[in-house]
Order: C-alpha cells, then sequence, then structure tokens
C-alpha cells in the first residue's frame, strides 16, 4: 500500500480523499495556496506545504511548485482528485519521469481518450455505439457544411481536446453553420490551447447516462452501476441519481458492458467514467471518457456500498480486482445535489462572501461532502461548488422526499447558494416521474 | 508544544507563572497590532494563539484554553511551517525590519556549495541584485535575491531545510 500521497487539489475533494487515506493509514501531504491557508482541511493532513498565491496558475495549476512539495515531503503518489490537472497528460508524465506514482490512469491512455476524436475511433473498434459524425477533426468551413449535410441537421461542433461543456456550438441549418463553426474553434483555442473541431449529429433532448468503471494493471476491470446526470445547465451537472430511472435491466446490463470493452480496448488503469447519450427511443451512443474521478461519485458509493477513493489508492499501489462483477451489487436510489454559491435569481451569478451561519442537514440517509464550514469565507478565485448533498432511500419516492427535507434543513447564510433551484427542481412534476432531459432545466427554470 | 506546564489542571491561571505570564504578553500584542493569528518558535518550543474575529463564536477546549479566551493551540503543523507569513510580518514590522520570503517550494541551502562559505551572513549587506541564497526545486538550484537593501539581522530558515512558497527566509533591517 502506498505510504504518503499528496493531493494535488483543494475544497472538497481534497478533504475527501484525506480521509480515504488516512482510513488505510496513508499519510497525507496537502498543497494550498494562500487562499486556502486557514481551511480546516488543511490542518487534517499530515503534513502541509504552501504552493503560491491565491491564483491557480500559481498555485494548484503549478506544476513545478506541486513536484517539488511532492520532493520535499517525500510522497510516494500524487491524487490529483478532479478539475486542475487531473486530466493534463503532461503533468501525469513528469509524475512519472520524476518516479511518482500518478493515481489515475497510464499516461498513454489519458492521452488517447483525452483526444474525443481518437476515443470515438477506439468506441468503434470496441463495437461500441457512437453518435454518427465525422471521422477526424473538421479542417475548414467546406468541410464542414459538406458533413454536416451528409450527417443531417441538427449537429453539433465539438472541441477534439475539450470537455466540461465548452467549445461546443449546436447547429440547425446551413446559413448558422460558418459563425458556428468558427466561434466553436475560436473558444476550442482559448480554453484548451486547441482549436481543432469534430461534428456529431445532436441528439435532440437525450438523456446524459454515465457508467462508473475501474480497471487494474492487469486488464481485469469492474463496472459500479450507471449514474443519469441529466439535469444541467449549461453543460454543468447539478443533480445526478443512480440508477437511471428509465433503463430497463438488460438495458442497463448492454450499456454497462459497452463501457468495460472500451475501458479495455484502452488499456486503462484505475478510475474512469464512461458517458453515454441516451435518446427517446432508449438507444445509447458513447460521447466521451472522463479519465479521472468524479464530482458526483458518491452517488455510486451510496448505492454499490463501495468507496471509490479506496479502490484508486489501491489500483494505485498495485492492488488487482480480487472480486467478480457479481460481488457489486446496486441497492436502492440515491441522488446528488451540487450546492454552488451562486444566486439562482441573478441568472445564476457567483455570490463569495463568509458564511456566518452554517447548519448541515442529518438523519437517516443523508451524507454531506463539504470542506465549509462556519466562519468559511467563499472567495472568488475558485469553482462555486461548496457543498454536496447526498441521500439514499430504498425507493426513488423516498429519496427524493429525503433530498427536499435535507435541502430544507441545509442553513448556508447569508451568502446566496442554488438550494432554492434543487428545490424547486425537485417538485417539478417531470423530474418526480423521471421524465427530464439534458435540456428540462434550461426549458423549465 | 506543551501546555504551559502546571495549568493544565488548574480552572484559573496562576499569575506568577514564567510561561502564562509569556500568553498574556503575546495577547497583548495580539490587541494592540489586531493580529487573529500569531506562531512563534523557539528552538523546540512552538506557541500559535487565535484570536476571534469580531463576528464569530470563540472556540474553547479544556480547561487551560476555557481559562484564557481565544486562545487556540494548532498543533497539527509540520515542522516545514514553523515560520508562519501572516503574523511574524506584523511582528517583523513592529521592530522595523522586513522578510526576504521564499519564492517558490524546494530545499533552501545557505551557500552554492556544500564546502562554500555562505552567501550571507547576520549583518551582511544586501542590496536588491545580491544573491541571499540557493532554493533546489526539481533538481534546478534556483539563486534567490534579496530584492531589498539593507543589513541581514536574522536567519529565519537551516540549511537544508524545506522551505514552501511564502516561507519568510531571512529578516532585513532595510535602509
Amino acid at each position: 500500500m502506498l505510504s504518503r500521497v499528496l493531493i494535488a487539489n483543494r475544497g472538497e475533494i481534497a478533504l475527501r480523499i484525506i480521509r480515504a487515506c488516512h482510513e488505510l493509514g496513508i499519510e497525507t501531504v496537502a498543497v494550498y495556496s494562500e487562499a486556502d491557508r486557514d481551511a480546516p482541511y488543511v490542518r487534517l493532513a499530515s503534513e502541509a506545504v504552501c504552493i503560491g498565491p491565491a491564483d491557480c496558475s500559481e498555485s494548484y495549476l503549478n506544476i513545478p511548485r506541486i513536484i517539488s512539495a511532492a520532493e520535499i515531503t517525500n510522497v510516494d503518489a500524487i491524487h490529483p482528485g478532479y478539475g486542475f490537472l487531473a486530466e493534463n497528460v503532461n503533468f501525469a508524465g513528469i509524475c512519472r519521469d520524476c518516479g511518482i506514482t500518478f493515481i489515475g490512469p497510464p499516461v498513454e491512455a489519458m492521452r488517447l481518450l483525452g483526444d474525443k476524436v481518437q476515443a470515438r475511433k477506439l468506441a468503434k473498434k470496441a463495437k461500441v455505439p457512437i453518435v454518427p459524425g465525422s471521422e477526424d477533426s473538421v479542417p475548414d468551413e467546406t468541410e464542414a457544411l459538406k458533413l454536416a449535410n451528409q450527417i443531417g441537421y441538427p449537429i453539433i461542433i465539438k472541441a477534439v481536446a475539450g470537455g466540461g461543456g465548452r467549445g461546443m456550438r449546436v447547429v440547425h441549418n446551413d446559413i448558422s453553420l460558418r459563425a458556428a463553426f468558427n466561434a466553436a474553434r475560436t473558444e476550442a483555442e482559448a480554453a484548451f490551447g486547441d482549436g481543432s473541431v469534430y461534428m456529431e449529429k445532436f441528439v435532440v433532448e437525450p438523456r446524459h447516462v454515465e457508467v462508473q468503471v475501474m480497471a487494474d494493471q492487469e486488464g481485469n476491470a469492474l463496472h459500479f452501476y450507471e449514474r443519469d446526470c441529466s439535469i444541467q445547465r449549461r453543460h454543468q451537472k447539478m443533480i445526478e441519481e443512480s440508477p437511471c430511472p428509465v433503463l430497463e435491466e438488460k438495458d442497463r446490463q448492454r450499456l454497462a458492458e459497452a463501457a468495460l470493452r472500451l475501458i479495455k480496448e484502452a488499456n486503462y488503469v484505475n478510475a474512469a467514467t464512461v458517458e453515454f447519450l441516451l435518446d427517446k427511443d432508449k438507444k445509447f451512443y458513447f460521447i466521451e471518457v472522463n479519465t479521472r474521478i468524479q464530482v458526483e461519485h458518491p452517488v455510486t458509493e451510496m448505492v454499490t456500498g463501495q468507496d471509490l477513493i479506496k479502490w484508486q489508492l489501491r489500483i494505485a499501489s498495485g492492488h488487482t480486482i480480487r472480486i467478480r462483477q457479481k460481488n457489486i451489487k446496486h441497492q436502492g436510489v440515491a441522488i446528488e445535489c451540487r450546492i454552488n454559491a451562486e444566486d439562482p435569481a441573478n441568472n445564476f451569478a457567483p455570490c463569495p462572501g463568509t458564511i456566518t451561519q452554517y447548519i448541515a442537514p442529518g438523519g437517516p440517509g443523508v451524507r454531506v461532502d463539504t470542506h465549509i464550514h462556519q466562519g468559511s469565507t467563499i472567495g472568488t478565485h475558485y469553482d462555486s461548488l461548496i457543498a454536496k448533498l447526498i441521500v439514499h432511500q430504498k425507493t426513488r419516492a423516498e429519496a427524493i422526499a429525503t433530498m427536499r427535507r435535507a435541502l430544507q434543513e441545509f442553513v448556508i447564510r447569508p451568502i446566496k447558494t442554488t438550494i432554492p433551484a434543487c428545490l424547486e427542481i425537485l417538485s417539478h412534476n417531470l423530474f418526480v416521474k423521471g421524465k427530464v432531459d439534458t435540456g428540462f432545466v434550461e426549458r423549465n427554470f | 508544544m506543551e501546555f504551559p506546564r502546571g495549568s493544565g489542571k488548574d480552572a484559573a491561571m496562576p499569575e506568577k507563572d514564567p510561561d502564562i505570564q509569556k500568553i498574556k504578553e503575546l495577547i497583548k500584542i495580539m490587541k494592540d497590532n489586531e493580529l487573529v493569528t500569531i506562531e512563534i518558535q523557539h528552538g523546540e518550543d512552538r506557541i500559535a494563539l487565535e484570536r476571534a474575529h469580531p463576528q464569530q463564536p470563540i472556540a474553547t477546549g479544556g480547561p487551560v484554553l476555557a481559562a484564557v479566551p481565544g486562545v487556540i493551540a494548532s498543533g497539527a503543523l509540520s515542522e516545514a511551517q514553523a515560520g508562519a507569513a501572516t503574523s511574524a510580518s506584523a511582528a517583523a514590522a513592529a521592530e522595523g525590519t522586513v522578510q526576504i520570503k521564499s519564492p517558490m517550494v524546494g530545499t533552501f541551502y545557505e551557500a552554492p556549495s556544500p564546502d562554500s562559505d555562505a552567501y550571507v551572513e547576520i549583518g551582511s549587506h544586501v542590496d536588491p541584485q545580491t544573491i541571499v541564497c540557493i532554493i533546489e526545486a526539481m533538481k534546478v538550484m534556483n539563486e534567490i535575491k534579496a530584492e531589498v537593501s539593507g543589513t541581514i539581522t536574522e536567519k529565519l530558515v537551516k540549511n537544508g531545510q524545506a522551505v514552501e512558497y511564502g516561507q519568510p527566509l531571512f529578516k532585513v533591517k532595510p535602509e
């Protein structure tokens, strides 16, 4: 087992990783920016190293400082969390070259799956259905026009090096194609340093369904079932649940098996999430793989009783999977609400400030993953996610009732949060009936 | 840091205990300078005090802490963080010195090589371009410049010590 791990992240995920490490007897090193100096989770780590000022580029994204911190504290491994450097091929490569275990996939697998065009090719090879689209990146406007007509409108233009919903444009006709093509390329260049884009058929009113997988160094892989993340606003997930409320057992099985085939085809190791779109006819199409642990991993932990971070640590330590797929059972329904420091009444504008009153919900079936507390100051340097509220009950109706109750108990004052928006969504009859898609939030709120 | 000897079991603090006197003096310095946290390291002893923000409830624990409102011992910090930047800067400002702080994470070396003399000593004069130490990061030896004119009054870290971003390295009396 690894003996000392540096967490190259902050906030709730850093705390999550510290907790798993300590339970496994692994020492931890927290790195922090000057803005996070007083965060209590920093003091929970065995050691802590200040790596820079608040700005991400000088701290959480600063590879030399993070590697330096790893060297002076003599760690075996680095856990990158999610976001920041978690899917940075360069960083993973540097860790490897410095003899530090990167808790995640091998560099080659990350590179392969991080390129959306290559990932689609791999999916095709693994007989995983993909959304009809361009074979390669689209070189120019003329090709774009030709392809769009071949595929058939509506189409979506996406960044090859992309993710997180950026560098995307939906196009309905020839007239808007040129402008959209160029806008997508410009955005992709700015966000990812690579302006290449590809094209797919735009699946109308899809559900977003993803499968959690875990693979070891010997090519064994397990799935931990699916999560439905259709409640999104501007491509940012707001609410996630497991199981997908509309899939029948055999379709869930086929989806999970497709995810495993793809992962094995990529010689993947450690945790990944394979994302699919589900159309109105329950046909699924692969869109991308996230080569990291995800924000919504607790949803899967609640329904399977498995600790995914501990799995990551064990796999990174060289342990192999010694249980069978049938040993991973799915029980009940879990729902997660992401709580952001944003004002839903003001177009979700970020709401920095100091939290003077904080009361977390509790009771049966409630889990809160957060780094904040009474007295926390939420700044503007980082993501607005301040807490994750997860509930787990036997049935979906009970889970919804518990989530509503827990959201109503949750006090975070005086800053504005997305708690009221989550409550509204959970009360909407379409959500309750499970009849939502990725456009639901934007259409109804 | 051990709590002041003899006071662990008492609800009230004996006035004459020198450690208690020291703590009281520190509290006064904190109030006078409106400091919120202060950490002092003297050899192997280290004490950290934290004052409550005006609007916040005071966190206390244990008989000694309850007797002195706002005293929170923070024992979880490692040796590498001995020079806490915020409070020590304020204390330094009070005595008319400034600090040279580490611009990177790495290992501090006081001399260009193991058998050379240190770049600077107490009393050395520096100007902005004077190299005061080396910080090794990822096998690269980075020469650190003073960026201030004055005289070195104190060395705050030891040769070969791991340092973090912002860690105070030297005290300088500016001219």
